[in-house]
């Protein structure tokens, strides 16, 4: 182990697509105070430009992504795992400013905080991709999560935001102190933080070790706590409904893609060499996500709870992709995780969309009618719906049944069929809610009102969901390299 | 001194108590608390560890572990008390307008 710490200017171009939003983030807060009440939206645009920023220098870093290049006393790997998880945070991030444009207005709680705590919060799931040591992907989580802490209770007028803040800090810490015994007794192990050095040690001690089983017991459970999968799962749909709609969908897509990407890196990385310990728990955890997330969502009249649930359902099926643990198994994770980025982040924008002044816009009634009042919103809400159900030709689909056949590859064949049939039920749900938009009478006849920035984010994430479910190639080559490179398999 | 295992077992037991501690009280601010000893036996398992290995990872960990909690306690009593405002209760059992 080297013993100073050595920097270089080029140390530091690894992290410059962190140091951007960083830069930006700050700027917000200084410039805020040079706008007026009505002006607020133009933080909108700083918070765009530096998402820009940020994509750019990562797009410079993909010769030394191919290198596996690791710097900072090895705190940091610059990998194409990070680069493609670092495109999904900006794409997550850029959707989430595009939606809450309006969404604040209406709520008519603008302040820059909004825009900067976003940024933040990105600056610690990019980390979360590239730490490659426990202290870095510890406080990584945490930036990110004490960022979705204060969003959460952004509207401080609203109880339900202020009741889904407590929760979420509450049992977001709580998974957190878990986590980090787990990192602790890592540490205890190895005599190391970093990564590699853990793989290792853990390699060679004796199977069963009791040591190493609390340490991946207490780690899983503070990484599953932060997918929302079961029995982890009760703060998601008090968060996800109480929050600010816009960051409901940011909490889904991008905290949900960073905690999977500390996931991969902590099992595929540190844990792999010891995986017969961890694999039935994790094939549990699925299943019970599955069922739940599924036969829960059965009865929610609320969208985002509805939403909720089936997102903890979709967890399960990511899950089953490490179950399978193939080169297939993984691709469908990333692939999974790509496109799922964008169609829930869709249907969260709807309700984005229906919320106006004196509608909360996310009960199952406010879609009533809404091929009438808005026909643009309702097909689009088809689509992203058909998507979560995994109907073809939607994105959806392909990745459900990228799993499948990475299930059945391996030889899981109860599995395969348990998750073919927890398709019935998401039908069943995903189908009364569009029901409500296509054949009930219209209860408001006021039409939504969709801005140009909610039109451009609805406009990208169509797009993503019809072509990789019509022509998902790119996007499978995309996963490999994302995936299969960076980990050797 | 002391052998390396004395500590784990009170790292243990703190982090026992922290664990029962968030799961059976209904005061939000003893689970804050209950939480903080959570991290308080991480840290007392990364300074037996850091000793034990003779490197100093385990100690810039714990000052992470430290920073790290003074943050979180001072956004979770700052949403505490903007939930105060709107319903005086610190009763998480009373915090019920979100559920099936």
């Amino acid at each position: 182990m080297p013993g100073l710490l050595q920097l270089t200017l080029r140390d530091s171009n690894l992290i410059m697509p962190e140091v951007m939003l960083s830069f930006f983030g700050l700027g917000i807060l200084m410039t805020d105070f040079l706008l007026g009440p009505r002006e607020k939206k133009w933080n909108a645009l700083t918070a765009l430009l530096g998402v820009g920023f940020s994509g750019v220098t990562l797009w410079e870093l993909r010769p030394l992504a191919l290198q596996h290049d690791q710097r900072f006393n090895d705190a940091i790997v610059i990998d194409p795992f990070f680069i493609f998880f670092g495109f999904v945070f900006l794409a997550a991030t850029a959707i989430v400013i595009l939606i809450s444009v309006r969404y604040l207005d209406v709520e008519d709680e603008h302040h820059g905080e909004y825009y900067a705590l976003m940024l933040f919060a990105t600056v610690g799931m990019m980390f979360l991709a590239c730490g490659n040591d426990l202290v870095t992907l510890f406080i990584a989580l945490e930036t990110m999560a004490i960022s979705f802490y204060v969003l959460s209770g952004f509207l401080r007028r609203d109880r339900r935001s202020n009741e889904a803040a407590v929760k979420y800090v509450l049992l977001g810490a709580f998974s957190s102190g878990i986590l980090a015994y787990g990192f602790s007794l890592l540490y205890g192990m190895s005599g190391s933080t970093n990564l590699n050095a853990i793989a290792e040690s853990l390699g060679q001690r004796p199977p069963g070790d009791l040591l190493v089983v609390i340490a991946i017991l207490t780690v899983s459970v503070g990484v599953l706590f932060k997918v929302a999968a079961v029995p982890f799962h009760q703060w998601a749909p008090d968060v996800y409904e109480g929050a600010p709609t816009p960051i409901s969908a940011y909490v889904s897509v991008a905290s949900s893609a960073a905690s999977f990407a500390l996931l991969l890196r902590l099992f595929l990385g540190a844990f792999w060499p010891v995986r017969a310990d961890w694999a039935p728990l994790i094939t549990a955890v699925a299943v019970l996500s599955l069922t739940l997330g599924n036969l829960a969502a059965l009865k929610q009249n609320n969208i985002k709870r509805m939403l909720a649930y089936s997102s903890i359902g979709h967890v399960g099926y990511i899950l089953l992709g490490l179950v399978a643990g193939n080169k297939l198994g993984l691709q469908a994770m990333a692939f999974y995780i790509f496109v799922y980025a964008f169609f829930q982040a869709g249907a969260f924008a709807i309700v984005v969309v229906l919320r106006k002044k004196g509608v909360i816009g996310d009960e199952i009634e406010d879609l009533n009618g809404l091929i009438f009042r808005n026909p643009g919103a309702a097909v689009l809400m088809l689509i992203f719906l058909l998507s979560l159900a995994g109907i073809p030709p939607t994105a959806g689909f392909i990745g459900k049944l990228l799993i499948f056949w990475a299930l059945v590859e391996t030889g899981h064949y109860t599995l395969a069929v348990v998750a073919v049939l927890y398709i019935l039920p998401a039908v069943y749900y995903y189908f009364r809610f569009v029901a409500a938009m296509f054949s009930r009478e219209a209860t408001d006849q006021r039409p939504p009102i969709i801005s140009f920035g909610q039109w451009v984010a609805l406009a990208a994430i169509v797009l993503v969901t019809l072509v990789a479910g019509i022509y998902p190639e790119p996007f499978l080559r995309l996963a490999t390299y994302s995936i299969l490179t960076p980990f050797g398999l | 001194m002391l052998p390396v295992s004395h500590y784990i077992y009170l790292s243990l037991a703190l982090f026992i108590i922290g664990v029962i501690g968030v799961l059976t009280r209904r005061n939000v601010i003893i689970i804050l608390m209950s939480i903080e000893l959570i991290l308080n036996a991480v840290n007392i398992n990364l300074m037996a560890f850091s000793r034990m290995w003779g490197s100093v990872d385990g100690q810039i960990f714990a000052i992470f572990i430290i920073t790290d909690a003074a943050a979180e306690a001072a956004v979770g009593l700052g949403i505490i008390i903007a939930f105060f405002r709107n319903r005086p209760t610190v009763l998480a059992d009373e915090m019920d307008l979100l559920k099936w």
